[in-house]
Formats: structure tokens, sequence, C-alpha cells
């Protein structure tokens, strides 16, 4: 008998094909935060996008939500190992508020209320395949889930979706961020299970 | 980071649903309390599925202990807390996670606050800081919904003077209990908390909602956000 556990069968293999390996589908939407959740009104709330050179340009939440939104329907990858398909956002895309910054920068920093960090290469927020989201199936985020706005960028595993978003610094050395710094891998593509450093 | 497997050799049950699983294994790198692994199941056909535990004692050797509690209908906690037989392998990945973690170099006293299974990677930290010298305090608050709730009874009550270990009922208390049972509340953190240092880390782990609720209140409480650490579940 094979004694790699003996017995397991596990459940119906659909949805291979849109499952990044080593994950699994649920219809849950678990919290994962090193902390506790702050709490931000959106009264508060604002967005910076901070240059290489120190050149800030801040939105507030009436600035943001006047820019042009967009409906996001994207599946999302936990490095927990959890997948969530089809996933329904409102939201603006950074390529908005990049449009008109010079910067010669190819690296950035995004930061969160409460401290939080995450790093990635400059291009992977750009062409609409980033967004600052403020709605998750149609109601206003929740501060569990990163309310009242967080990054969305589906494509790397959501770690790097800061939740209570606050800033974006574009830096020209890559920096790591918070999980980054102790353990998880720079740039955390689902697909090619980067999960861990070294992966 | 490799798969391992390792081979189950003892299973206890904690409560009626829940289970410690001891594995042997082979070149084990040792772990600090408060991390995790993913553990692996194959089927015969190939599939596949992994998902988390958290390491329930501190490193020690060649062994590790999961704690597991099943998840009615899921699709690994049911296998593993009653199905996997006893000699038979898993792969694991580990340890994960240098967040939610205790040194044991630390000084400041230690609040923990668990929520159900969610004692399991501070039980870990218990222990660990059972084995140490250390003059620092360890204080937990665990809440459970009735005496049959409890995991590690043995581990809790490790006589340890530096130990201070509160049971709160979140249904159904023990006959003799003094607190009516109900969800914690600041009235149960303002003792615990008043006995902390500024920089005192408070683990919390739980269930999402217990989590939230427990980090509000501390903050509520002036607590320093920076010094919790959380983990959630479900």
């Amino acid at each position: 008998m094979n004694s790699l556990s003996p017995g397991f069968r596990g459940r119906r293999r659909s949805l291979a094909e849109r499952l990044p390996p080593g994950q699994y589908p649920t219809e849950s939407f678990p919290v994962l935060s090193a902390g506790p959740t702050p709490r931000v009104s959106t009264e508060d709330w604002t967005f910076t996008v901070t240059t290489e050179r120190g050149d800030t340009r801040t939105w507030t939440w009436e600035q943001m939500t006047a820019l042009p939104q967009q409906g996001i329907v994207q599946d999302i990858h936990c490095v927990t190992r959890w997948s969530k398909f089809d996933t329904r956002w409102r939201g603006v895309p950074l390529d908005a508020f990049l449009e008109d910054v010079a910067t010669e920068a190819g690296f950035a920093v995004v930061s969160s209320y409460g401290g939080y960090t995450s790093n990635m290469p400059l291009e992977d927020l750009l062409d609409g395949r980033a967004w600052i989201v403020h709605t998750y199936e149609g109601y206003p985020l929740s501060p569990e889930h990163g309310g009242p706005a967080r990054l969305l960028v589906p494509h790397l595993y959501l770690w790097k979706s800061a939740k209570w978003v606050r800033g974006l610094r574009l830096v020209i050395e890559d920096e790591p961020g918070f999980w980054e710094s102790i353990g998880y891998h720079d740039y955390g593509d689902p697909w090619r299970e980067q999960r861990t450093w070294g992966d | 980071m490799p798969w391992r497997r390792v081979r189950l050799v003892e299973r206890r049950s904690q409560t009626p649903s829940a289970r410690s699983l001891v594995f042997a294994a082979p070149g084990w790198p040792g772990h600090l309390p408060g991390q995790h692994v993913d553990v692996r199941l194959t089927a015969d056909d190939g599939y596949r599925a992994v998902r988390s535990y958290s390491l329930a004692a501190p490193a020690d050797g060649e062994s590790i202990e999961l704690g597991v509690q099943t998840v009615p209908g899921g699709e690994v906690s049911p296998y593993l807390a009653d199905d996997l037989p006893l000699g038979a392998d898993v792969e694991v990945r580990g340890p994960l996670g240098n967040w939610f973690v205790w040194r044991t170099e630390q000084p400041a006293p230690v609040l923990l606050v668990a929520g159900g299974s969610g004692v399991v990677p501070l039980a870990a930290m218990i222990r660990a800081h059972h084995r140490t010298q250390s003059r620092s305090t360890f204080q937990l608050l665990y809440s459970v919904r009735t005496p049959d709730d409890v995991w590690y009874r043995d581990h809790l009550a490790d006589g340890d003077p530096r130990h201070d270990v509160r049971i709160l009922y979140t249904r159904q208390g023990p006959p003799a209990g003094t607190r009516a049972p109900g969800r914690v509340g600041r009235s149960d953190l303002d003792g615990p908390a008043s006995r902390l240092q500024p920089a005192s880390p408070v683990y919390v782990c739980g269930p999402t909602g217990f989590v939230e609720a427990v980090g509000d209140l501390l903050t509520d409480m002036g607590r320093d956000p920076a010094t919790i650490r959380t983990e959630r579940f479900g």
C-alpha cells in the first residue's frame, strides 16, 4: 500500500486551469492581517504618490472617487493557499495616479495606515493591472478587508494588495516590504509559486 | 523550501473534535513558537490538497506536533483528525511565518489571547517559555464555548508561577464559575493589560470576528497597535 496519505481522496478536480499550483478554491473571504485593523475614515483618508526625488502628489477621498471608476472582476490568490474566483470590485486604476508623474523609478513601495508596506516592480502597477479599490461586491470595502480603500494587484499573491492603502513611494532600487523582509518572496507570482525566499 | 515527508507517530484527542498529531520529521530544522507549516495530502490519482496548521509545541529535535480542529465537511481536517493511519506519511513544508512568533530573548511580560483553536500557536509559546529561565511573565486569556472545548489542559496547568491562565466561557461555564458566560469584554482585558509594560507584546489568535473584537478592545484601551500581533482564521 502507498504509505503517503493513504485513503485520502480530496474533492473533484474542476476549475483546475484557473487554480494556481498549490492553491484551493474557497467561497469565503478569509482575513489575514499582521495586527489589529486600523480605523480610517474617508474624511481623513488620503493617497500620496512620492517620487524618487521626493516630489509628492496627494488625492483626498473626494478627489479619488471623482476619478473615472472601473468595475473589476478578478480571481485572487492568497499565499496561505486559498484562491477566490470572480471577486467583484470597484475602483481606480493606478495608471490614473501615475500618468502625470515623471519618474525613472523601476520599483514601488506601497504603504498602509497602520504601518504595513509591500514592494513590487512599478510596471506591475501599470497598464490596467492594479487598482485602488473601495467597493467589494457592491458594498463599501469593510475595514477588515482593507477599507476604506486598498490596493488590488490580483496577478500577484494577495499580500501585495496592501489594505488601508495610504501611499506609493517610487524608488530606483528595490526595497523589501513587511513580509518580503521576513521570508516572503520578493515578487510573489502565484503561477510560479513564489511563496517564500528561494522559491 | 523543500517538501519533507513526515510520519504520524501519535494522535491524542484534545476535545471531541480536536486532535494533537505528533509526526517524526527527519532532518527538521527547528522552528520558533508561533510558526506554522503547510501540510500536503496526495490522493492515489495524484490530486493534492494543502492546508496550513500551527505548530503546537516548541522545537523538539526531529519531532513536530500540530493541532487540528475538524472543520465539518472540510477537505483536509477530518482526514487528518481521524483517518490518517498511525505510521503513515504526509508531506510538510516549513516552518513558515516569521511575524507571529515569540523569541525567548524577549524580556517583557507577554499577554496571549486565544479564541477556540487559536490556542494552538499560543500553546507553543507558553510551552517554550516554561522551558526558559526568563523572569518574564506570561498571561493567557483563553476563550472557549464550554469546558469540553478546552485544549491542552495539562500544559496550561503547568504549575509555572510565571504563568497566569484564565479560561473564559462564552456559552456555558463550569458549575463553580464566577464569571457569567459571554464573549471577551473590556472587563476581562483590563486586569491582564494593567500588568503589561507599554512595549509588551500581545498575541491574539482565533476566528476573524474574535480577533477583530479583541484588537479593537486593546487599541481602545490605549495599547499601541504596533505591539499587537494577530493571526486570524475562518
